[in-house]
């Protein structure tokens, strides 16, 4: 199972994250600042994957990071998820973003926060994998997006009047 | 890719101006985005946020706000709750947009929901209705939405409210619908197992389901189920086989593809399915060998996910029964994954290799080059995981290397967890492999200074038990004693402060107990050392508690020294040293005391403590007779508080003809516990007698409450170890391993390396492989701890021991003393008049099966003019089939042969000694009866049963120690078992350990399993008395289950069937309608209320427990099921 999921930059910024298990308020800022010191001092060219500090719980859980340019997309799951399998849906969540957002960058992240949610939603669904097809996710946030630009449109015209 | 996210934060400026869709992003969010960016402090962050958060509450507060204006609010406060602010005045509105808003505020909603409560949390009560209401809703996206959550957050007690929604939604002609509520109701699975029992046929369709993506969500569950219990699935295995052929044939839509290989995920889960259906089940193994043989041949292309699929074939191939030719390609396998310069890939064959050296040590051989690189490797990861499989290769041979090589790392190691961790395993392998002493000793001082007080405690209590129980050998016990002496007052003369608390503690006991074995030091200089870390600033109280009563210990005759330091002591600001320092110098003047108190080098188990305090006789009989009220033990106390809440809280409970509670205590209450309120008598005269008469039964005292005294323990030593040169073998098997990898040419490094290499993986040639890393891993350690049959408590009871002396009030022990007067304690009936004769195997064979059946009928007969009606068949299958041992029906006690039993089951047997269980369903308590039958021709001694199970409380119980058992003879012992929170099942687990001959202890471990079903009992009343207790109870649940069909009114006979099963009382059939009732032992009662409602019966339980009717409906379901 995947215990929780952290995206953050260079600066240990959190840019999203969202938890699968339940955890006080501050324990989650104390994960997210342990996971980011944990995973900012490993060097390119070591492998991805990490054992979970402390607080996340100890040997039984992993991390399994990958850094882009800007940022660490961070997964915490137990034993009982493959390491490289999880390494590729990582791969997967990145290059949906990527698709969903046309050449994603760090402030499509903070800017369109509940946009990322709803696609992770499409992938990871409490806690456990949904989807790990790139274009069945599309499908269905592009649904979701459809109804938006209908609103919008509605929204905007009356607007435009005024 | 890593171009993807090239854009920065630099870019920010021209970022807005080239934003077109200003629709978007609201003017508020990138105002806060834009402002956070420009700070450069947490501070004026901080600041910030508290403004944003002031304007947003009052926003949301005021009327005119829009659904749109809320939307947007929602998605700022999801940013400030991101960054770790707290915005739960939003919360509520969180759950307002999702209930009122159009499709897209509802998506919001929904979303912050998720993010920002939890399952506990009480608005989600407020969320149920919006979310029945989109679970009907035709709108594609809303279902959807409403799935999303459910999985994401539901609480517990309300998952029976959309369940039948979500099973509906099964069938459902959107394949996306069904994929979200098959995993929705995993996550229910997780949450509630009993509420989803029925619909298992349903996840079999599933399974079946003609889009892939429903049957690949299905795999959750089952992965999941077969975990849990492999056996019942064992049917499926031809399925998950066909599926994973279909998947490697390419059958699946390209669709699923992924870099051109075939639904990658799907894979890894099938295969992890299939090795735990084919762990230990060669037939089932068979079916699968083929597949797995075409994985391994089809992962060829070089991309990560062929590797991970790899590694999980490889991981089945190992688990599972295994296959010469399989298990060939899976080693080359491991070694191109070990051999990879991908670093990923060299962590999993380090990983597998980790994993499969328990079954092959070889594996190991074959790559002692690569893993000795990867010692050296920059990666922490990677070193971490080698030295975990150093770990598992460790034997008496290469334990100093591999432990020299460990303490390097930890050294320069500065992470918590792998610290606590590692130093665990260096202790663990020092005490099982230690060659010598001085090894031994100068590996702990390590393990105590580098894992310090990070250490877990039982690290040091291991140790100092270690110490203070020693082998069979006073000399040898003696010598490592002395070298640890010698050793500690080295480390004191160095530099003191910079050392963990722990260490100190360890050696300031060890000195005040042992430094007397070192002749050649002064006293003097070992008190002026001790002395010394007392004015340390650095040491902290508990420490110097510690050292003070070390320094108590140390015998007499340097009076002006102790006394210097007491009375610089006396004025101490805390109390505790204060009355250390006091005691101290009292001691220390009356070495005829001191003598008393402090007897030198008396073996631990020759302490007696008068467990019934009977010096504070005269002073509680004085107390009384001047009016005190009498002591009453905080369980007993506790009681009677919760008695005084039973009766504000239910007020009906006391309408009743059983009036639950008040029964319940006075059964409970033992003859000593009322002698003691009704007598004036002080409590201790009674048992006095008792503990007077022997030893013996103060241990049984002790034992009950899981806090081992030593007697049992040293009882219990295992033989005599080895000499400590004994334990390092001739080198012989050193040259067999450099035998096995010959390298010709070698380069100085190179040669070092080699070196390395044949100590470390010295001893894993073929010949030892078996012994040592065979599945039963335990060799002989060198260092042998005592058994311990109650892990924790047993070394919070050395640490108690070890500290007894500074803090001689300790509450523990009194308080377990007292605990343990209350206690039933009779001294065990060994029954010598129902001996066995011993059974030659077919001539007496069927006069036993006749005795069998006779047995039975009397059971039955017997049980049928009792109050209550059934022997129940036992609801869980017992592993073991009834023994040839249902003669022992006939041992029990005759006051115990009008109750409800179950059949004898054979618990477990070893040469000596037979054991089986019976129990026996007393109105008030489960009493679990143990057989103790003696096999052998010879008299057993020292019999000693100690049982544990976490969810049950044992109110009772007698005959667990027996002195001595005749020659085929058998012994009971009683259990009474209460439970005060119902669980489906409870497993118990114990010990019994004898001597057969003296000094030689062996111990039998047993387990076995209980049910609810054996704690209900029926619980009569009048349909009147039903009614009203009906709507005095708060818990309920419903549910529909099968209606039995097969004979004349399907009510009667289902209710029939489910009193049989479970003890319950039917109290009224009317029409269409039943009640029935039962309740838990003596407390809480549940009510069940059975209507026909077509095929189904519609039940609806009710308790003031919580969990009880979730409990009983999952064994109605079970018992319904195996009709």
């Amino acid at each position: 199972m995947i215990k929780a999921i952290l995206i953050f930059n260079n600066h240990g910024k959190p840019r999203m994250s969202k938890f699968y298990e339940h955890y006080t308020e501050d324990t989650e800022q104390q994960i997210i600042r342990e996971t980011f010191h944990l995973v900012s001092k490993r060097d390119e060219n070591v492998c991805n994957f990490l054992e979970g500090g402390l607080l996340i719980g100890g040997s039984e859980n992993k991390l399994i990071y990958r850094h882009y340019a800007t940022l660490y997309f961070v997964f915490c799951v137990d034993s009982s998820e493959s390491e490289l399998g999880i390494l590729d849906l990582i791969q997967v969540f990145v290059e949906t973003l990527d698709k969903c957002f046309e050449n994603v960058c760090e402030l499509d992240l903070i800017f369109h926060l509940d946009k990322v949610h709803n696609i992770l939603a499409e992938m990871v669904m409490g806690g456990m994998v949904l989807e790990t097809n790139m274009s069945e996710i599309i499908t269905q946030v592009e649904a979701q997006g459809k109804m938006e630009k209908s609103e919008t449109f509605v929204f905007q015209c009356p607007r435009q009047d005024r | 890719m890593s171009d993807v996210v090239e854009k920065t934060l630099t870019a920010l400026p021209g970022l807005f101006d080239s934003q077109t869709g200003a629709a978007k992003i609201t003017n508020r969010l990138r105002q806060l985005v834009k402002s956070i960016t420009e700070l450069t402090s947490k501070h004026e962050e901080e600041n910030l946020i508290k403004q944003e958060l002031c304007a947003m509450k009052e926003q949301v507060s005021s009327p005119n706000t829009s659904m749109k204006q809320m939307r947007e609010i929602m998605v700022r406060a999801m940013y400030c709750e991101m960054l770790g602010y707290d915005a739960s005045f939003t919360y509520i509105h969180a759950i307002k947009l999702a209930q009122q808003g159009g499709v897209l505020e509802k998506r919001v909603g929904y979303l912050a929901v998720s993010l920002f409560l939890n399952e506990g949390h009480e608005l989600l009560l407020l969320l149920v209705n919006t979310v029945l209401k989109d679970l009907q809703s035709t709108n594609l996206i809303e279902a959807c939405m409403a799935l999303t959550v459910v999985a994401q957050v539901f609480p517990k007690d309300m998952i029976p409210a959309v369940l039948p929604l979500v099973e509906d939604k099964l069938s459902h002609p959107k394949e996306i619908i069904r994929r979200k509520a098959v995993l929705a109701l995993y996550k229910f699975y997780l949450i509630a197992p009993n509420q989803v029992q029925h619909i298992h046929g349903k996840f079999r369709k599933a399974l079946s389901d003609r889009d892939p993506g429903v049957m690949a969500s299905s795999l959750h569950i089952y992965l999941q189920l077969i975990r849990e219990s492999p056996d019942s699935y064992k049917d499926l295995t031809g399925s998950f086989v066909t599926i994973l052929k279909q998947v490697l044939g390419g059958k699946l839509p390209v669709d699923f593809n992924y870099h051109s290989v075939p639904a990658p995920w799907l894979q890894i889960q099938l295969l992890r399915i299939l090795s735990l259906l084919g762990k230990e089940d060669q037939s089932t193994s068979e079916l699968m060998y083929e597949v797995l043989d075409e994985s391994l041949r089809r992962a060829e292309m070089n991309h990560n996910i062929t590797y991970a699929i790899l590694y999980e074939c490889v991981k089945a191939v190992y688990t599972i029964h295994p296959k010469v030719e399989l298990l060939e390609k899976a080693a080359r396998c491991i070694g191109n994954f070990v051999l990879s310069p991908k670093i990923n890939l060299k962590y999993l064959g380090l990983k597998a290799l980790t994993y499969v050296v328990q079954h092959d040590a070889k594996l190991a051989l074959q790559h002692q080059m690569t893993i000795i690189e990867c010692l050296d490797h920059s990666d922490f990861t990677i070193k971490r995981e080698t030295l975990e499989l150093l770990f598992r290769i460790t034997n008496a041979q290469n334990v100093t290397v591999i432990v020299e090589k460990m303490l390097d790392f930890l050294r320069g190691c500065n992470d918590e967890h792998t610290i606590i961790h590692l130093v665990g395993k260096v202790s663990e392998l020092a005490e099982k492999f230690a060659p010598d002493n001085s090894w031994f000793i100068q590996t702990m001082n390590c393990v105590f200074s580098i894992g310090g007080d990070l250490l877990q405690q039982d690290v040091p209590n291991n140790f100092l038990r270690l110490l203070a129980e020693g082998s069979e050998s006073k000399e040898e016990d003696d010598q490592l004693r002395l070298y640890a002496v010698e050793s500690y007052l080295t480390v004191l003369k160095g530099h003191t402060s910079h050392l963990p608390q722990c260490f100190l503690q360890v050696m300031s006991w060890v000195l005040g107990e042992y430094a007397h074995l070192q002749g050649s030091v002064d006293r003097r200089e070992v008190i002026r050392l001790l002395t010394q870390l007392l004015d340390q600033r650095s040491v902290s109280s508990e420490t110097r508690v510690w050292i003070l009563s070390a320094l108590t210990k140390i015998p007499e005759g340097q009076t002006d020294l102790i006394l210097d330091l007491a009375e610089r002591l006396a004025s101490s600001q805390d109390t505790v040293l204060r009355q250390q320092a006091q005691e101290l110098q009292h001691l220390s003047q009356d070495s005829q005391l001191h003598e008393w108190v402090l007897p030198r080098g008396a073996p631990w188990d020759a302490i007696e403590v008068d467990s019934s305090l009977s010096f504070l006789d005269g002073f509680v009989s004085e107390a009384l007779a001047a009016g005190a009220a009498p002591y009453k033990p905080p369980h007993q106390r506790q009681e009677e508080l919760c008695e005084d809440r039973a009766l504000n809280l239910e007020p009906y409970s006391f309408s009743l003809p059983v009036s639950l509670s008040s029964c319940s205590i006075t059964d409970r209450q033992s003859p000593t516990l009322l002698s003691v309120s009704s007598g004036l008598s002080g409590n201790s005269t009674e048992l006095s007698q008792k503990a007077g008469s022997s030893t013996l039964i103060l241990e049984g005292v002790k034992r009950v409450w899981g806090k081992d005294g030593y007697l049992p323990q040293k009882e219990a030593t295992a033989p005599l170890v080895d000499e400590p040169s004994a334990a390092v073998q001739p080198p012989v098997q050193q040259e067999a391993a450099e035998r096995t990898e010959p390298r010709p040419e070698l380069s100085t490094r190179n040669q070092d390396k080699q070196q390395l290499a044949s100590s470390l993986f010295v001893g894993l040639g073929v010949g030892s492989s078996v012994s040592l890393l065979g599945k039963s891993e335990a060799p002989p350690p060198r260092f042998r701890k005592k058994p311990r049959p109650h892990e924790s408590s047993s070394s919070s009871g050395t640490s108690e021991k070890s500290s007894d002396s500074s803090c001689r009030s300790s509450h523990n022990t009194t308080d377990s003393f007292l605990y343990g007067s209350f206690l039933e304690e009779e001294p065990a009936t060994s029954k010598s008049a129902f001996d066995h004769t011993p059974k030659s195997t077919t001539a007496n064979g069927l006069s036993q099966n006749k005795d069998t059946k006779e047995d039975k009928h009397t059971n039955t007969s017997q049980i049928f003019g009792g109050d209550m009606v059934i022997v129940r068949p036992s609801t869980i299958q017992d592993k073991h089939p009834p023994s040839e041992s249902s003669d022992l029906t006939a041992l029990l006690p005759a006051d115990l042969k009008d109750l409800p039993h179950s059949d004898v089951i054979s618990l477990t047997s070893d040469p000596s000694l037979s054991l089986s269980s019976c129990r026996l369903f007393r109105d008030e308590a489960l009493l679990l009866l143990i057989f103790i039958s003696n096999c052998t021709e010879t008299v057993i001694k020292d019999i000693a049963v100690q049982l544990t199970c976490e969810e049950l409380k044992t109110a009772s119980l007698r005959g667990n120690i027996v002195d001595c058992l005749e020659a085929r003879s058998t012994s009971v012992c009683h259990y009474a078992l209460l439970m005060d929170d119902p669980h489906t099942n409870v497993s118990f687990t114990g010990t019994v350990s004898y001597q057969t001959q003296p000094g030689h202890t062996n111990t039998l471990p047993f387990s076995g399993t209980l049910s609810t079903a054996d704690f209900i009992r029926p619980l009569v009343l009048t349909t009147e008395e039903y009614g009203k207790l009906w709507l005095s109870l708060s818990h309920d649940v419903k549910q529909n289950l099968k209606l039995l069909t097969d004979a004349g009114d399907p009510l009667r006979t289902t209710l029939n069937a489910l009193k049989d099963a479970l003890q319950l009382h039917v109290v009224d059939i009317i029409g269409s309608e039943g009640i029935v009732a039962c309740r838990l032992l003596s407390s809480a009662p549940c009510l069940l209320h059975c209507r026909v409602s077509g095929a189904a019966l519609v039940m609806w339980l009710r308790s003031p427990h919580p969990a009880l009717p979730d409990c009983i409906l999952y064994h109605c379901q079970r018992a319904l099921a195996h009709r």
